[in-house]
């Protein structure tokens, strides 16, 4: 798998890219149109990287995040993850449930629920991307959220990785939002490890 | 003079000796596995990703699995002082983060991991003495090697020493 990961070409990871462009770009236009918001959204990056390394992404293992993690479903299963630093979440809640900005620094069951169905239409904004590129049905699994350490909550995904090679194929998009109290989040799509390949014969850039 | 704090990475070990410290920030599912000779003042820490290197399909780094990364971990220990039958071992990790209600094999990582670092350690004959591992949290470990006292990190569960 590590081989498989480490000897894409430059046509392959611009593929990805592509795949991830529309699919970030479907779920910042989803999570817009629920704040009423412009949100700005990175090319996305496609990074090949140490599995010890991807916490370091968004700021290191022991920066305080919010997670939603999604499992997907279907010919080519991967995780799903959306971290938000903590802030962000807090202050996303504050929008969602028209909150004065500031108000929410603890989470109660409603914001809870409010995050994960976040977490849901931007899975299902992105996965409808990926299923138009591959003609796959890609089916998100109900969304979980854990407010933790990045690097415990990224450990999940990792650890699958890591039972194959050493590596972690990363297709990461960051969003923000305009104006004050900014809401920032990363979006993180990860194959498991055999569905990169199925992946890329059904977008036709396999070697 | 402050005390050297040497990290140690995810699927990574390293060891020290007095008066340094051995950290490990935001473990999840992983474990953390603390080797400690109290009368040489040396130390180690691994930060294992998984348990059981046969079962994997490859890897180059011995440090991600409890099985090749101890035995790495304990002969250096060893060529730095310590005495193998002192050394004991205190574990924290192997948490679950996210709650499914039908959680499968991948979201059960944590306990599986948990499970076979104690057969391991049991195996290579190493004493454990104590552990905190499971919940839903994160945790952050650093190994004091001045005392070796193990202290556990977390944001909403409040702070242990073992």
């Amino acid at each position: 798998m590590d081989e498989d990961i480490l000897k894409l070409t430059d046509m392959q990871l611009d593929a990805l890219r592509e795949v991830g462009n529309v699919g970030a770009g479907n779920a910042a236009t989803a999570l817009s149109q629920l704040i009423n918001r412009k949100i700005d959204m990175t090319v996305p990056q496609v990074s090949i990287l140490p599995l010890g390394d991807v916490p370091d992404v968004v700021g290191g293992p022991d920066v305080r995040v919010a997670g939603v993690f999604l499992r997907v479903y279907g010919p080519a299963p991967s995780s799903i993850l959306f971290l938000m630093p903590r802030e962000s979440a807090f202050t996303l809640v504050d929008m969602l449930m028209g909150r004065e900005r500031g108000l929410t620094e603890q989470l109660d069951p409603m914001d809870e629920s409010a995050l994960l169905e976040i977490g849901n239409i931007l899975a299902g904004a992105y996965l409808n991307a990926l299923s138009f590129f591959t003609k796959f049905t890609l089916l998100p699994s109900i969304p979980a959220l854990a407010m933790d350490m990045a690097g415990a909550i990224l450990s999940v995904i990792l650890i699958q990785l890591g039972q194959m090679g050493d590596h972690a194929l990363v297709i990461e998009t960051q969003f923000t939002t305009d104006g004050d109290g900014a809401v920032k989040g990363h979006f993180f799509l990860i194959p498991d490890p055999g569905s990169l390949g199925t992946i890329l014969t059904a977008i036709g850039v396999k070697e | 003079m402050m005390a050297d704090l040497i990290k140690v990475g995810m699927a990574d070990y390293k060891v020290g000796r007095n008066p340094a410290s051995l950290i490990s920030y935001g473990l999840g599912s992983c474990v953390g596995i603390a080797l400690y000779d109290p009368v040489a003042k040396v130390g180690g820490l691994a930060h294992i990703m998984l348990p059981d290197s046969t079962q994997a399909r490859s890897s180059e780094n011995p440090a991600k699995f409890a099985d090749t990364c101890l035995p790495l971990m304990v002969a250096e220990l060893v060529k730095n002082g310590a005495t193998r039958s002192r050394l004991v071992a205190k574990i924290a990790g192997g948490a679950q983060m996210f709650v499914f209600a039908n959680a499968t094999d991948i979201m059960r990582v944590g306990e599986r991991n948990s499970q076979t670092v104690r057969m391991v350690l049991k195996k290579l004959e190493l004493r454990l003495v104590a552990e905190d591992c499971g919940g839903n949290y994160g945790r952050t470990v650093e190994l004091k090697l001045e005392n070796g006292i193990f202290r556990i990190k977390t944001i909403d569960k409040g702070e242990k020493e073992l």
